[in-house]
């Protein structure tokens, strides 16, 4: 099976670890996973804002570096979903069904863990106090249920803390953040309230958009809590 | 064009290439009796109480002490002290009466609803509106387990009233009163 | 009377809302206390994924051949005694109304709480012809009385607290008829009881009245008012005469059908098992109710909703609201800043659909209002995928401006990303990537949207594919 990583737009430019533990993590796996460098970005930020000429090029772009590829696995549910659910639309609209063809064989990463290699349990350690976000393209987009958690519980040392009020959103919502910066903040800031109240060390998610936001709330605030993608926590040994 | 072609028109546009969708398989509802309409009915801050056909007159007699009550035409319970709505009572009238006493078409187990269809003992919808008090009866085998149920025993052709519990708003912080225009006091008696 | 003309663009409107804690209290508390009322009810169900998947069936299969239901549904209706008038728009069915009361020379009407009155404005038309519309639901009445916008489906009052409404009433009822008691406090109950007295000369007086429908059976001409407080068949029962306005998407094929929509209606709605009453009523009933009963289908932006290939699904809506108290967004800014009767998500994606984009900057400011986290969807009972619709019109905003000739910033950036994403390789995107992110927040007024609350994430010290191409272990 040859296993291509859609780094993510995002991860490549500002948060590189996470996708260096991905492949840590899948490597330790036994899966030699590959980056095809021809990958810019899913397309999702161009249509979730109603770009859907402007997503063509990227979708296309992303399309034709995962070509020989019989999985592609997304460290972000956001851009996994994007990949599964909007591709669809950019073809609809480019009329070029050719531009959905990722949708059936793109994984979240917990999803690859656990439903294509079958894991839970990565071998993983990191003796810390963590509290898992559930961000909302993984939850109710593509439905990764309780994976991410079961991947976690079996982190050697680290001690898994409830959210509270862990379904809601956290605010980021792409542009949303900046084109309703006050509504977004707003949801930021409960959520931000909610990781501290746990008494975590680290807030772990799958989705760095969403992190970048809270980490960005919770470094203004000098919190001391740090952020961190749920490849890294996997990675850490 | 007069709105109502034009509206048909441009319906007819909106949806010509519109896929057809087949109408639902039925979706089965839940299966409980009279025991749980009662507990539902209660759920609503109702009265509820079970007796026997026997032990009714006694039981009507109680809930009907010391008020004034409308008792329309067909009630299979004999009321002879009750106003009757004969000739038509006037909504003033109505309102100076203090209770009514009707019959039911349905009891709905699983959501602890009556349903008039305003026939025989049921009275126009109006009577069962204005008093403040209303004294249903229903007989068991008039309780069916859920909606689907109630809703294939019932003819739309006539008015129906569905009833759950008393008037009640949450309109003031979420905070449920029980009261508001319609009869403060539902008291459901099941017979048999 | 207010109107929800002049609100500005959602993110100025939010902002002003946000400001406000005592909204945010408010709305909070009410939210969560439905959402956690409707959890319960709904987990009851043995089946409920089922019995959505019915109702949204029962509603697209409608709307698919709603030209038919709509021409049966006139044919019942008329053989049932009433009358049926068909509207374009809101000045057709207010006229409508406006008409029957005059022909019956009364200068009040009582209403039962209605959206599509409130959509067509029809207190304001009636007002402007000399007759009062009086609104008998205790939240509609404490918005009518505090001449205040409702912001919530279900419960118009929403943001108003019992302090604040104590105060309207004891203020306002006088000027429109039985005072308030001297000494009303602010209990639930004793400000119920206020309305009660107050509403109930106007009950026993009222010559017409006013409604709207949940739901018209094709079928048999039946219509349905759903509702707690008996306000509802006060207004349907006691007047001689009742108009009700309905429209076109409320329609469904049959009798039965409203055995799915009744159970998913009150559980998503108040999180009751059944709401306290549903009147149902075909036409004219010999010696029980109205004798003389209108109905006027309308139309007034819904065929243009109905036109939409995508938004389509949104005329499933049965006015529920459970997408409001799931809603982030509205949670946190209420129903006034949505600028229409329809607050929240559903209101984000009718009033585009209804009413078109391209020309409104609120409207078009509606789809936008949403982080699309799907608590919305999750929650519909008829399953409207609101996100996807979402998304969909956010691109019809956007290709309603496409060639203007002052491109906005994001139009210029998003050019900008098309051109950078089109190929990793050839533009040599792995060098340029971060510097490009934000070169792009640059461009666009995000940085200090972004920086006013939020830190920037420091750039790391080489990209992912940097990494992977040079330094890859």
């Amino acid at each position: 099976m040859r296993v291509g990583l859609l780094v993510t737009c995002l991860n490549d430019a500002l948060f590189p670890d996470a996708g260096k533990a991905v492949v840590t993590l899948l490597r330790r796996l036994g899966v030699d996973v590959d980056f095809p460098p021809g990958q810019t970005c899913c397309g999702q930020p161009m249509v979730n804002t109603g770009y859907l000429d402007e997503a063509v090029p990227a979708v296309r772009a992303t399309v034709e570096a995962f070509a020989g590829y019989d999985a592609v696995v997304v460290p972000s549910g956001s851009c996994a979903g994007s990949v599964r659910h909007q591709h669809g639309i950019v073809a609809r609209r480019a009329g070029d069904p050719g531009l959905a063809v990722l949708a059936d064989r793109t994984y979240e990463l917990s999803e690859f863990l656990v439903d294509v290699l079958g894991v839970t349990d990565v071998g993983a350690s990191f003796p810390h106090r963590v509290t898992y976000h559930p961000t909302c393209h993984s939850l109710r987009m593509l439905g990764v249920g309780d994976r991410p958690r079961r991947l976690l519980e079996q982190v050697r040392g680290l001690t898994l803390l409830d959210l509270p009020a862990a379904e809601e959103c956290c605010g980021f919502g792409g542009t949303f953040a900046v084109k309703n910066a006050d509504t977004s903040v707003s949801m930021g800031s409960d959520k931000v309230r909610h990781v501290l109240g746990t008494g975590a060390e680290y807030l772990v998610a799958g989705d760095s958009s969403c992190l970048m936001h809270l980490g960005g709330l919770l470094r203004r605030q000098r919190a001391g809590v740090r952020t961190a993608h749920l490849a890294e926590i996997l990675a850490a040994t | 064009m007069t709105a109502r072609e034009e509206v048909l028109a441009r319906v007819r546009a909106a949806v010509r290439d519109a896929a057809s969708v087949e109408r639902p398989t039925p979706v089965p509802g839940a299966a409980g009796g009279v025991e749980l309409f009662c507990e539902r009915v209660a759920d609503y801050r109702a009265v509820v109480e079970q007796c026997t056909a026997d032990e009714l007159p006694a039981r009507v007699a109680a809930a009907l002490s010391g008020l004034t009550y409308v008792v329309p035409d067909g009630l299979w319970l004999d009321l002879p002290d009750g106003v009757r709505d004969e000739p038509t009572l006037s909504a003033a009238e109505l309102d100076g009466i203090d209770a009514v006493v009707t019959a039911a078409a349905v009891g709905i187990a699983e959501t602890g609803t009556i349903v008039l269809d305003h026939g025989p003992g049921q009275g126009r919808r109006a009577l069962t509106l204005v008093p403040d008090h209303h004294l249903c009866l229903v007989r068991a085998d008039q309780v069916v387990p859920d909606v689907p149920d109630a809703v294939a025993r019932l003819d739309p052709s006539r008015p129906l009233t569905w009833i759950s519990g008393p008037s009640a708003t949450s309109d003031i912080e979420l905070t449920r009163v029980e009261g508001v225009h319609g009869p403060r006091h539902l008291h459901v008696v099941v017979v048999g | 009377m207010s109107t929800f003309l002049g609100t500005p663009p959602f993110p100025q409107a939010a902002r002003t809302a946000l400001a406000d804690p005592q909204l945010r209290q408010n709305l909070a508390h009410a939210t969560h206390t439905i959402r956690d009322k409707r959890a319960r009810v709904v987990a009851e169900v043995e089946d409920w994924e089922a019995l959505r998947q019915a109702g949204a069936a029962i509603k697209d299969h409608t709307l698919a051949h709603l030209p038919d239901y709509l021409e049966q549904l006139e044919a019942a209706l008329t053989a049932a005694g009433a009358v049926v008038h068909w509207a374009r728009d809101a000045a057709e069915a207010n006229a409508v109304v406006a008409a029957v009361a005059k022909a019956h020379d009364v200068d009040e009407v009582v209403k039962v709480k209605s959206m599509v009155t409130q959509e067509i404005g029809l207190n304001e038309a009636l007002a402007a012809e000399g007759i009062a519309a009086w609104e008998t639901d205790l939240a509609e009445l404490i918005v009518q009385l505090g001449d205040d916008l409702p912001s919530h489906i279900l419960v118009p009052a929403i943001h108003r607290n019992r302090a604040e409404i104590r105060r309207i009433f004891a203020d306002r009822m006088a000027a429109a008829g039985r005072p308030a008691p001297d000494d009303l406090t602010d209990e639930p109950a004793e400000l119920a009881a206020a309305a009660r007295l107050h509403l109930r000369e106007k009950f026993l007086r009222a010559k017409v009245g006013v409604s709207g429908a949940n739901f018209a059976v094709a079928e048999s001409g039946t219509l349905v008012v759903v509702e707690s407080e008996g306000n509802g068949r006060m207004c349907l029962t006691l007047p001689e005469v009742l108009v009700s306005v309905v429209g076109i998407e409320k329609v469904v094929p049959s009798f039965a059908d409203l055995d799915v929509l009744l159970r998913l209606l009150p559980r998503s709605s108040t999180g009751e098992r059944m709401n306290p009453y549903t009147s149902m009523w075909s036409g004219v009933r010999s010696g029980d109710g109205p004798q003389e009963v209108h109905v006027v289908l309308l139309d007034n932006g819904r065929t243009n909703a109905l036109a939409d290939d995508v938004g389509r699904t949104a005329l499933r809506c049965i006015r529920c609201s459970a997408c409001l108290n799931a809603c982030p967004v509205y949670e946190r800014v209420g129903g006034h800043a949505y600028g229409s009767v329809y607050p929240g998500p559903i209101g984000a994606i009718l009033n585009p659909l209804m009413r078109g984009v391209g020309t409104d900057p609120q409207v078009d400011s509606l789809p936008y209002a949403s982080s699309l986290c799907g608590r919305c969807e999750e929650v519909c009972p008829v399953a409207i995928p609101i996100p996807e619709i979402l998304v969909d019109l956010r691109a019809q905003v956007v290709d309603a401006h496409r060639g203007s000739v002052t491109p906005k910033p994001e139009a210029i950036a998003m050019k900008g990303a098309a051109k950078a994403f089109g190929s990793g390789r050839r533009l040599g995107l792995s060098e340029r990537l971060t510097g490009l992110a934000l070169g792009l927040a640059r461009r666009l007024p995000l940085v200090s949207a972004w920086t006013g609350t939020r830190d920037l994430p420091p750039a790391p010290r080489q990209s992912f594919r940097e990494w992977w191409r040079d330094d890859r272990p």
